[in-house]
């Protein structure tokens, strides 16, 4: 469970992140939804410890992030932003290294190896270098490195940006095996239907504050429109940045 | 140490696999120094063997007044030429490298037994002229010390009533020595080479890490980045050791690629060397990783810090640039400079002179505390948070 309060950040005069306040739980897909430039990013970069807080807090399973930052990265999966691929290594490889850095036994970290590949339908490129991997390619193998200490939580940022449907689709599935697993998923995204077809709870953002937390269904009904989408721009007011 | 272990070993598969960085760090690091020593040694001294042993033309202007003295110049090698209607232009112009005026009332003064004059005209901000320059008039002084000589034994006089004082020369110079003077900048090259060996991968600890942005996702691991600096610094140092280490063993090869027994000159490229010369650098093993990693840390992407790095790499040459044009004698402190220590240490042993257990001492306490001082400064920057961010 990831508990979010009254996260504030600023970058210089820019306040980024604005009093974001919310609450992952455990079984359950939260979406972070928000236009570009809302704090999406910023905020996931401050829950897995990157950045610090200028105030609020942040508790991983009840862990406060600014107490023990190592505990609160042992408790989380994370893909961020950056997917960042060690292109001179193979997929297992990559997979490998961290493994290594959470501390993953050696005897068991070829069988957890293997399970992700399977789960993630990448025994095809496992072998190879990921220099030349395509978008698709690269999230699995960084999704497989994010998930490879079986954490409780998962953080995703924009997980399926740039990739085909067949990829998001697959992406989706995985995610539901994550969120019926128990875990408590996490995710970015300024996609709609994403958002609309995953998620159990909505934290909109917008200008760095967070208008609304509720479920899709909640959304549509305390916005009096039936459409998703319409209820977004609704409520963040304006339709900047919106990419349906 | 677990994840220090794996930091170490991943940096040192990725970069086994970087074309660039084994050139660098296996042929262009250790190989650079001892081709280009041995290529440079090869010019000097077949040059210095040339102006020694062959016969030197000299223009000579004048040459029917004093017969005498131009038979003592073909006697000693130095042929004379017709002389040359302006012998000021032809040295400006670098035609000839000396020439010899020999006055027009030579023979009349000579006769009357008095002094006469002989010119060199030459341009001392020519080095490659000082040789025939210094043969020339050493012969000229030797013909008018024995003419003068003769003279007074025809007075009836010692010759030592003229000069009273003798100067005898006695040169301690070893044929180490001798040679040390030439292999100054010889320090320099090991240097180099440490600094070749780790350089795309200080690189690729930051800058390169950040270009393809995997340093966000490798600070989401539970690893304080100390250990992960940590182990970033030892693959560095692994690197530019066997960089040293294959260059150490490239010089010992040296000797049978100079001629130095025709000037007679010994090198010490043995065992002694290579161990003294490994002892010496490792502060600087570590503490270049970690002035690489700190001036990489501030480049925002890899060409950046490859810029900042070049000029980085000049650095060390002052100290070698300085022993070389300043003349100066060490001083006990100075082998607590981190560099200017290494190169008198490494030119005194090539020597032939042991190091005394203090400049030892403050030589390898100098670089190992200049070394935590840079890795402590690195590992505070590498806290930073901006550091991580990519875009």
């Amino acid at each position: 469970m990831i508990e979010v309060k009254d996260l504030h950040k600023a970058f210089g005069s820019v306040h980024a992140v604005n009093g974001v306040s919310f609450t992952a739980r455990d079984g359950e897909i939260t979406g972070l939804l928000g236009p570009n430039g809302a704090g999406k990013t910023t905020t996931l970069r401050m829950l897995y410890t990157l950045m610090t807080p200028d105030s609020g807090q942040v508790l991983v399973d009840g862990i406060d992030a600014a107490s023990d930052a190592l505990a609160v990265r042992r408790l989380l999966g994370v893909l961020p932003d950056a997917r960042g691929l060690y292109k001179r290594l193979t997929a297992r490889e990559n997979i490998d290294y961290f493994a290594r850095l959470h501390g993953v036994p050696e005897d068991q970290l070829v069988a957890r190896r293997e399970a992700l590949i399977g789960a993630l339908e990448m025994e095809d490129i496992a072998a190879r270098r990921t220099e030349g991997f395509s978008q698709g390619q690269r999230v699995k193998t960084a999704i497989a490195r994010a998930l490879i200490h079986d954490p409780r939580n998962v953080i995703l940022d924009e997980p399926t940006n740039g990739l085909d449907v067949m990829a998001t689709r697959a992406m989706r599935r995985f995610m539901h095996k994550l969120k019926d697993e128990g875990r408590c998923v996490l995710f970015s995204s300024h996609i709609m239907q994403e958002v609309a077809a995953l998620c159990d709870r909505i934290v909109v953002i917008a200008h760095g504050r967070v208008v609304a937390d509720e479920s899709p269904d909640a959304l549509r009904a305390q916005t009096g429109e039936a459409n998703l989408e319409d209820a977004f721009v609704k409520i963040i007011g304006s339709d900047e940045g919106l990419a349906a | 140490m677990r994840p220090v272990i794996a930091v170490f070993i991943k940096e040192v598969r990725e970069n086994l696999r970087d074309r660039r960085t084994l050139i660098n760090a296996l042929i262009t690091g250790p190989l650079l120094g001892p081709v280009m020593f041995i290529m440079l040694m090869n010019i000097m001294v077949n040059r210095e063997l040339q102006k020694a042993d062959q016969p030197l033309t000299v223009p000579v202007i004048g040459a029917e007044l004093a017969p005498h003295l131009i038979e003592a110049l073909k006697a000693s090698g130095i042929v004379p030429k017709p002389g040359i209607a302006e012998p000021e232009m032809a040295i400006r112009e670098q035609s000839a490298d000396v020439v010899l005026r020999i006055a027009p009332s030579y023979g009349e003064a000579w006769n009357r037994g008095q002094a006469v004059q002989v010119e060199v005209i030459f341009d001392s901000s020519r080095r490659d002229a000082s040789t025939p320059v210094a043969r020339v008039r050493s012969v000229i002084e030797g013909y008018g010390r024995r003419e003068g000589a003769m003279r007074l034994v025809a007075r009836g006089l010692s010759p030592t009533t003229a000069w009273p004082v003798q100067v005898a020369d006695r040169d301690q110079a070893t044929s180490q020595s001798r040679s040390a003077l030439m292999f100054s900048f010889l320090p320099y090259f090991f240097v180099l080479t440490v600094f070749l060996g780790g350089m795309y991968l200080a690189i690729d600890l930051t800058a390169g890490e950040r270009e393809r942005q995997s340093l966000e996702p490798l600070f989401a691991n539970p690893v304080p980045r100390w250990k992960i600096l940590a182990g970033k610094l030892l693959a560095i140092c692994t690197f530019s050791t066997v960089s040293l280490l294959l260059s150490i063993a490239a010089f010992s090869t040296a000797g049978f690629f100079i001629p130095t027994d025709k000037l007679g000159i010994a090198l010490d490229l043995g065992p002694r060397f290579a161990g003294y010369v490994l002892l010496l650098m490792l502060p600087l093993v570590v503490l270049l990783a970690a002035l690489q990693s700190l001036v990489a840390a501030f480049a925002k992407s890899y060409r950046e810090a490859q810029t900042y790095l070049s000029i980085l790499m000049i650095i060390p040459v002052l100290p070698s640039a300085m022993l070389a044009v300043l003349p100066i004698k060490a001083q006990t402190w100075m082998y607590a400079v981190p560099l200017l220590g290494q190169n008198l240490g490494i030119v005194q042993v090539l020597r032939g002179d042991a190091m005394t257990m203090a400049q030892l001492g403050l030589c390898l306490a100098g670089g190992f505390g200049a070394a935590a001082v840079a890795v402590l400064v690195t590992a505070y920057l590498y806290r930073s948070e901006r550091l991580a961010i990519s875009g």
